[in-house]
């Protein structure tokens, strides 16, 4: 059934018949559907099976919905893209997608499950070994298992194993809106607070029937892009640092600094925690405040397009970039990667363009082909220039007016989904409410949630050696994805 | 004193050695805008390390424990070879420059050996690209040497050195161009700098010499470290030597060597701030073009 992304949907109007809910999403993915988000809705001691589908080219939304009982028929064999959803509705709830290749556990929630021990794909032979990284790593960041099948130097596989962060975020939800709904939301992946913080109250307002004041949806998109500046430099300068370009890496670093504290400025937040509510925001900014922004930002922007172009310039880091880590567009489509790595391997798509909210009108995205470490590395580098445009446009024409809209109870037994584009992709929050009006099920989809599969995708056939630097061009969330 | 001289400059290399790898520290954080650790953090970093107890694996045996030491003690050995300033050192003999390699092969060896004790799976893909890499570097740095040899026609290092003057430079000046270049890519390449390497670096997966050593720790550690910093000295003093004019006193030359191996160290420094690392499987190419450039040295040499 087709929905709108920006309001809320009646439960009951994207039933559909049982024996053809299968047939039905398949058809609708195969002709050009992406599944936004895919769970199994606990409903009267049953489940509810509901998948969100999107339409990118035509900006079009759908949301199917069955019941299901016991096992239901896998599609991952002909949708990849859905192998984690299916194998996250087998763990939760215990309803076993049949023909299912890959029913391992992925966040290691159930009963007597430790987090790490499963079966692994092995590979066989005389001169295959094996290389296991991890959870414990060299460095001060999150925990992850990968274990390379290596013939030499040659990567055959690796595979990703997660779940050592799983904190039970979505379950905090239920019973919500509460005061605290709102924090959780931010700090479910620290680097992307008002990515997810946004994608909560944008869900909520749908909810509600709220519409958020222009005034505060500008503050919004300008703490957005900020994030998105920031992080964007700083995975620049950590992308430099792993091929030890000295330069480029340590000018990157100050400067990702200097755009925390632009955000910071305005809420008191480096991360930009506190500045989003249901209903509006928090802050506002004043004249003398907009002109300080304007000329950080524009003495920050010129610090880094010099920093970062040192980086085309070089040839040795060209080199080093260019052909490394490659996902082809056909993967990465097959595969449902979002965000930069998506537009790296040249899929057209990001929330911002296909499903506008918020202050984006008639946004253009940055889109490069090669799908290599080099390409992913060049659209940060032109969404930073989206970005800094962006934000200096809508300093420059803040409307007047009320920073916060009354945040209203929810309708019951609806449905919402909130979608935006995150620094790292498309982020979906979707949220049911019952006959109270109070959540009753939360979904998060976070961008890492199917961009780990395209870095495992970017190591196949390619150099051990590599590993460091094609992770750090996909930077992903391990918090945000095990939530 | 002139008995004594070759021991004061052993004693010296002993002691100003770690000093390189402060100078290139102080130009890399130059070219980052920062300020940098101190010029002489190495030997806090040295002293700090042999005041602590070693951690060992269960897994490890002697070899283990044996391979640092045996690998520093060869440096040294190598060291009392190597000529200063152009003047001999106390133990040259004819054909040192062969002895000279075989110790620097000694502990490479045996730095393997302890790595492949471990018995982890990095320390043996280390140890893996440490050999294949010492396959290109190896026959660059030994052609380059018989080359120089050739040059001279003397067959101990300080032989070489000692009769390398202007007028060779004059008369020879491709040859010994080809040869210093050759030099300056092995030192890179066999002290674990960028373009071959990334000291800096933590990811086990991109690094050769340092994922060797992961498991040292205290006193051998710090062995490693200071024979690295020799291994450094030692590479920079070849090229120190032949570039430079032997000719005044005895301390105007040492004053002249010195401020060269600060130079070497800085161009070092200035290297690891202008270029990217080459990736992996690009990396014999470099040491190949070193071994390119000595033959065609030789080659010269020989037509000359």
């Amino acid at each position: 059934m087709k929905i709108d992304h920006l309001s809320s949907f009646d439960l009951s109007s994207i039933e559909i018949d049982p024996a053809l809910f299968l047939d039905t999403v398949s058809s609708r993915l195969a002709a050009g559907g992406r599944a936004l988000a895919y769970f199994a809705l606990p409903d009267n001691g049953i489940y509810r099976l509901v998948m969100v589908i999107g339409f990118d080219r035509e900006g079009v939304m759908e949301a199917y919905s069955a019941p299901a009982a016991g096992s239901f028929r896998a599609l991952t064999p002909h949708f990849p893209e859905l192998h984690l959803f299916e194998r996250e509705i087998y763990e939760q709830h215990g309803l076993k997608p049949e023909g299912h290749p890959w029913l391992k556990p992925i966040r290691f929630n159930t009963p007597g499950a430790v987090p790490g021990v499963a079966d692994y794909f092995t590979v066989h032979g005389s001169q295959v070994h094996e290389v296991a990284v991890g959870p414990v790593h060299a460095g001060v960041i999150e925990p992850g298992h990968f274990r390379f099948q290596c013939h030499g130097e040659k990567v055959f596989h690796l595979e990703i194993m997660l779940g050592y962060q799983h904190r039970g975020v979505e379950r905090s939800f239920i019973g919500g809106p509460g005061p605290r709904s709102i924090h959780y939301a931010e700090t479910l992946a620290g680097d992307t607070t008002i990515g997810h913080g946004w994608a909560y109250c944008a869900a909520m307002e749908a909810l509600s029937g709220v519409n958020v004041p222009r005034r505060a949806q500008l503050l919004r998109g300008i703490m957005l892009e900020l994030e998105r500046l920031a992080n964007h430099t700083g995975d620049l300068g950590a992308i430099s640092g792993d091929v030890a370009y000295l330069p480029t890496a340590s000018f990157c670093g100050r400067l990702r600094g200097d755009f925390l504290n632009m955000t910071a400025l305005i809420c008191g937040n480096r991360f930009g925690r506190n500045m989003l509510k249901p209903g509006g925001v928090n802050y506002d900014l004043d004249p003398a405040l907009i002109k300080e922004l304007k000329l950080r930002l524009e003495a920050t922007y010129r610090d880094t397009a010099d920093a970062v172009s040192l980086l085309w310039e070089n040839a040795s880091v060209t080199d080093r970039l260019g052909n490394t880590g490659v996902v082809d567009k056909v993967a990465a489509e097959g595969l449902g990667l979002v965000g930069p790595a998506a537009r790296a391997s040249g899929v057209g798509l990001d929330t911002r363009r296909n499903f506008p909210y918020g202050p984006y009108e008639n946004f253009t995205m940055s889109v490069s082909g090669s799908g290599d470490v080099y390409s992913r590395a060049y659209v940060r580098w032109l969404e930073i220039q989206k970005s800094a445009e962006l934000v200096a446009g809508w300093l420059d024409d803040l409307p007047a007016g009320p920073i916060e809209a009354e945040f209203g109870p929810l309708k019951p037994n609806a449905a919402a989904v909130g979608l935006t584009e995150g620094w790292r992709g498309q982020i979906c929050h979707a949220a049911v409410t019952g006959p109270d009006g109070l959540i009753r099920h939360y979904k998060i989809v976070d961008p890492s949630f199917h961009n780990w599969q395209g870095l495992a995708m970017a190591l196949r056939g390619g150099e051990i050696s590599d590993f460091p630097l094609c992770n750090k061009s996909f930077n992903l969330s391990y918090c945000g994805r095990d939530l | 004193m002139e008995i004594i001289k070759p021991f004061i400059q052993f004693l010296a290399v002993m002691f100003l050695s770690p000093l390189l790898l402060g100078v290139i520290n102080r130009v890399k954080a130059l070219f980052a805008g920062r300020r940098g650790q101190p010029l002489c953090q190495l030997y806090w970093d040295l002293y700090k390390l042999f005041m602590k107890t070693p951690v060992y694996s269960r897994t490890t045996t002697w070899v283990f424990k044996g391979g640092p030491v045996i690998a520093v003690s060869a440096v040294v050995a190598a060291l009392a070879v190597l000529p200063f300033a152009g003047r001999q050192s106390f133990l040259a003999f004819e054909g040192d420059f062969i002895f000279l390699i075989y110790l620097l092969g000694l502990a490479r060896f045996f730095t393997v050996l302890a790595a492949l004790d471990t018995g982890s799976a990095f320390e043996g893909m280390g140890a893996s690209r440490e050999m294949q890499f010492a396959v290109f570097a190896e026959p660059a740095f030994f052609l380059g040497l018989a080359a120089l040899s050739r040059v001279t026609g003397q067959t101990s290092l300080a032989g070489m050195f000692g009769t390398l003057t202007s007028a060779t430079w004059a008369a020879a000046a491709p040859v010994l161009i080809l040869l210093t270049a050759s030099f300056f890519m092995v030192l890179l390449a066999e002290n674990s700098r960028v373009p071959a390497d990334d000291p800096n670096t933590h990811l086990e997966l991109t690094m050769i010499h340092e994922v060797m050593v992961l498991d040292h720790s205290g006193p051998e550690l710090a062995y490693i470290l200071y024979g690295a910093s020799l291994k450094l000295w030692l590479f920079g003093a070849l090229i120190a030597c032949m570039v430079l004019p032997r000719g005044g006193s005895w301390a105007a030359d040492t004053a002249v060597f010195l401020l060269f191996m600060v130079a070497v160290a800085a161009a070092v420094g200035v290297v690891e701030s202008v270029m990217a690392r080459l990736r992996m499987i690009k990396v014999p190419y470099m040491l190949i073009t070193a071994f390119a450039f000595s033959a065609l040295a030789l080659i010269f040499q020989m037509g000359r």
